[in-house]
């Protein structure tokens, strides 16, 4: 038997409510973590998973205490341990990655000091020897010329080398346990899956142990051994991964998996109905009972224990799994979108320019933008009235960029945005009339952030309602009722504030005000990216919903392929502002694609430990478009050569309607792309 | 803590709000003692000319620097008046002015910062550049010349007093502004088309209110300092009428031999300074502006 080097045994975290009532965030936890083994901890937020982590390196949250339980480390309780000897511990024995490794650098010390400084408290290492372990580690991490990186400070580095630069510093102390919280949910995808490979190599090149933490179900696929599936603070499956992600016994993992988006599957997946149930309100029975489609009558009242099956060795809390046992193979149905595409167009884009470049004073007073190598350059899009289009691409693609232009936020450097073939939309808000403000709404990536703290949800979506209809009193208020029900809240809704509300309901408010305007055109930026998997699902079946009840047209912009593959009719791929790929969306996700989306498209981690992401192309971040060629001359594996550098390719189209801007032929792209 | 918000359901009437942030406030021992102190003197004020046991410019040469005694609790002065009836009234038109002038500070200081931080750009420098100069002018000599030159009436104290202390309530409003204004709802507003009275109206202020709030009754405490310190110099309040900076002034020279006329004034100037400041700190904890609070880890 392996040795087992953390033993997490009845652990039960939570806080006093004001009235005095203990709140339990972790109930009655066990778990043991061996030597050389990665366990994946994967659940919603709110879930526990990060307290959980926390607590296995001795450390319980400002506000929390510990109920019961204990957290052994080489047969001391972590949580009972003086900081004194915790210092020892932390870092040498146990080392965390945070989630955001920007944060957790310091912005004013240069990277080799900050490593040094690791350095200098976990190891015994003299000066000299310090030097070469920090290009030792740095070399480790895959982190181009080690010397130079060690002189940086953490603001020149992209957030991919961020984070490879804390692992290097976690590394630093050769800790027993690794915690990593979260470690690829800020990068992009292409980043995400570099990070996982190297995170494998680690953990299979120096046998370290790592909890992984996250609520991706892809990432905690491609690097773990073992995953621990947690529910409102409880262990409710543990096991193999293989078994638990192939053929998961208890009806939350179920029902999780069926609702992430395939790339292989087109439609929408099945969401989960309800929510997770705060912290404090549980009941009696079992917490999963609200949202569970295998329930009966003795779950609600009788909460199941964490059972040991020793055939499959794996634990799981439900009363009901042996039925699912027998036909639990995750059959994804989903609901095909029915496309109301009508031929007349509603938006044209032509040759539509951005740029973010500091005006010079001459142009300042000339009142003009004058950039020659702008972030956004060349858009043509015509969307179709009725349809869904999709605009993905890495961070800083300029993809948002684009909506906030459409939306009249950002204005233009050229080009023109027609509306119903008719108007010119101005991309300065202050000329555009009322009516043009009302057909074009938008839709935000995070709804905390997007609905106002001191507003309730009455007040938030009569704004729009006040402001171009002119409703008042009764009538205000059967609207705003009427809006509510269209996204499936019920009236009670109205007196709430938003952090009353859980991430899925705030964004249906959110989907109602922009709603409320009757608008044409509504704008979604990477609206379902700040939302639970489960509650993701639902949104998007909200939104589908909604559009064919109202025929409005979406612009999607969102990194996540598997999102778009679900809800688009075309998608339009981007880098660096300049459109490489545009087509329905089943076309795209075909070959032969643009080398770029052939790049994206292998990144992508699906929660299925035998599809393993294609790392095509290198990682780096280029910060500037290219100033002639094409865009994506800098990390293109299929580069042809001088043509790629000095000529922007042209538009090659598919028989299908598929356009790609590259130089290489269509039947030769499709033929390298296949093999 | 931000976990129990999760158990506040419907929304609350404004009243039920504000007993509750008091509530919470005086549920802390240093917010208690504060807004004892604070309560102590507003009631003071309001009731001390009729508790006062003597009249205070009734001058009595033969009662010239009485030390504390049964029938003059804190002695008498060098004009021979009751130092504690003097004490008793002398908050008065300290507490009433510096209040009327932090309104006014908060008021121009506010709606002038969060204006500046929703427009930015030119007008934003510009204004700031201006706040930035006044700033640079030690406060207290440009009130002296203001005093000197106006006069030292309640009308011109006030808006002068408002005036200065509302410089520095300009940075703050327009530092919490510019917190709020990257905010998806703001660029929500302002993409549906609503103007920037609304925005600033419905969108900012809501979210601002507090920290103002909080900088405004900071500011409170200082403004009585300052006008204290104007009455020391002889620039506030003129003579018979009591006030604490003025009998500080009066009584400096007899500190050797004559504590008591000098100590009642500080203690009361002093008691009611720290009383404001402790409830200022009080409320931005319960508001939950704390400035001293922990990193999370």
């Amino acid at each position: 038997m392996t040795e087992i080097i953390q033993k997490v045994k009845n652990l039960s975290i939570g806080f006093k409510s004001k009235k005095g009532e203990e709140i339990l965030i972790l109930r009655n936890i066990s778990t043991n973590i061996k030597k050389g083994e990665t366990v994946g901890i994967v659940g919603e937020s709110g879930s526990g998973k990060s307290t959980l982590a926390l607590a296995m390196m001795g450390y319980v949250k400002h506000g929390l205490y510990t109920i019961g339980g204990e957290c052994e480390f080489n047969s001391s309780n972590l949580l009972k341990m003086k900081n004194r000897d915790l210092e020892k511990i932390r870092g040498r024995k146990i080392a965390m990655i945070p989630q955001n490794a920007g944060q957790a650098l310091t912005p004013n010390l240069k990277i080799g000091y900050q490593i040094d400084e690791a350095l200098q408290l976990h190891s015994d290492l003299e000066e000299k020897e310090r030097e070469q372990k920090i290009s030792e580690l740095l070399n480790k991490v895959r982190l181009p010329s080690p010397e130079t990186i060690a002189l940086r400070y953490p603001h020149e580095l992209s957030g991919g080398q961020q984070q490879r630069v804390a692992v290097a510093m976690a590394l630093a102390g050769t800790p027993d346990l690794l915690l990593l919280d979260e470690p690829t949910t800020g990068l992009d995808v292409t980043t995400q899956a570099h990070v996982l490979e190297l995170l494998n190599f680690i953990a299979k090149d120096t046998g370290t142990s790592m909890v992984y933490v996250s609520h991706d179900l892809g990432a905690i696929a491609q690097v773990s051994d073992r995953i621990i599936v947690m529910y409102s603070g409880e262990i409710v499956l543990e096991g193999p991964s293989r078994d638990i992600l192939k053929k998961p016994i208890h009806p939350y993992t179920y029902g999780l998996l069926k609702s992430i988006p395939k790339l292989s599957l087109a439609g929408l997946p099945q969401s989960m109905p309800g929510s997770q149930p705060q912290p404090g309100t549980m009941h009696r029975g079992c917490s999963f009972f609200d949202r569970c489609n295998f329930s009966e009558e003795k779950c609600k009242n009788n909460s199941p224990q964490l059972e040991y099956l020793e055939k499959l060795n794996t634990s799981v809390r439900c009363f009901n799994h042996k039925s699912l046992m027998n036909d639990s193979q995750v059959n994804q149905t989903v609901n095909k979108i029915k496309t109301s595409l009508q031929d007349k167009e509603i938006l044209n884009l032509s040759e539509v320019s951005i740029s973010y470049a500091k005006q010079k004073l001459l142009d300042q007073v000339l009142n003009r933008i004058s950039d020659d190598n702008p972030t956004v350059k060349d858009i043509n899009i015509n969307i179709k009235k009725g349809e869904t289009i999709a605009l993905v691409g890495e961070s800083g693609s300029g993809k948002s960029t684009i909506l906030k232009s459409i939306a009249g936020l950002l204005r233009t450097k050229g080009g023109i945005i027609k509306f119903d073939q008719k108007r010119n939309l101005s991309s300065d808000l202050k000329e555009r009339d009322p009516n043009d403000l009302r057909i074009i709404q938008l839709i935000f990536q995070n709804p905390d952030e997007s609905l106002n703290p001191n507003h309730t949800v009455e007040e938030i979506i009569a704004q729009p309602l006040k402001l171009y209809f002119g409703l008042k009193g009764e009538e205000l208020k059967k609207n705003i009722i009427d809006l509510l029900q269209k996204v499936r809240l019920g009236e009670f809704y109205m007196s709430r504030y938003p952090r009353q509300l859980s991430g899925g309901e705030k964004q249906r408010v959110a989907v109602a005000r922009a709603f409320a305007a009757k608008p044409d055109i509504i704008l979604c930026d990477e609206v379902t990216s700040a939302l639970d998997v489960s509650v993701q699902a639902a949104v998007l079946n909200l939104l589908q919903q909604l559009k064919e009840d109202f025929g409005t047209t979406y612009i999607f912009v969102s990194h996540d392929l598997a999102v778009v593959r679900a809800i688009s009719d075309r998608v339009a791929v981007l880098y660096q502002g300049r459109l490489c790929e545009v087509g329905p969306s089943k076309d795209v996700y075909q070959f032969p694609s643009h080398p770029y989306t052939e790049v994206l498209l292998g990144a992508v981690l699906e929660p299925d430990p035998d599809i393993k992401p294609k790392l095509v192309a290198e990682d780096i971040v280029e910060e500037k478009p290219p100033q002639k060629g094409c865009s994506f001359q800098g990390r293109c594996s299929r580069i042809l050569g001088d043509i790629c550098k000095n000529e922007v390719p042209p538009w090659q189209i598919t028989s299908s309607g598929n356009s790609i801007r590259c130089h290489i032929p269509l039947k030769e792209l499709q033929k390298v792309q296949i093999n | 803590m931000k976990l129990d918000n999760i158990y506040q359901e419907e929304k609350k009437s404004n009243f039920a709000k504000v007993s509750e942030i008091i509530i919470t406030m005086a549920s802390r021992p240093s917010g208690f003692i504060g807004l004892s102190i604070l309560i102590f003197h507003v009631i003071l004020a309001f009731i001390s000319p009729y508790i006062a046991p003597y009249d205070f410019k009734a001058i009595n040469p033969t009662l010239m620097l009485q030390a504390p005694s049964a029938e003059y609790w804190f002695g008498t002065d060098d004009l021979g008046r009751d130092v504690f009836t003097r004490t008793i009234l002398g908050g008065r038109t300290a507490l009433t002015i510096t209040f009327f002038g932090s309104l006014i500070a908060l008021l121009w200081g506010g709606l002038l910062g969060i204006f500046c931080g929703l427009v930015g750009g030119k007008t934003d420098d510009i204004v700031m550049r201006i706040v930035d100069a006044f700033l640079s002018i030690p406060w207290i000599l440009a009130m002296l010349l203001i005093v000197s030159l106006l006069g030292t009436s309640t009308e011109v104290l006030i808006p002068a007093l408002g005036f200065f202390y509302g410089k520095g309530i300009v940075r703050v409003a327009r530092a919490a502004t510019h917190d709020v204004i990257a905010k998806d709802f703001i660029v929500s507003a302002r993409a549906r088309g609503h103007s920037n009275f609304s925005i600033i109206w419905n969108e900012i202020i809501p979210n601002v209110r507090d920290a103002i709030l909080v900088e405004g009754a900071m500011r409170w405490s200082w403004m009585l300092l300052g006008f204290s310190s104007l009455s020391f110099l002889g620039f506030g309040v003129s003579p018979p009428t009591p006030d604490w900076g003025l009998m500080i002034s009066n009584a400096r020279g007899l500190m050797s031999f004559a504590y008591w006329s000098v100590i009642a004034p500080i203690v009361g100037l002093s008691s009611l300074i720290i009383g404001i400041n402790l409830t200022a700190d009080a409320f931005a904890k319960a508001l939950g502006i704390d400035r001293s609070t922990k990193a999370p880890v």
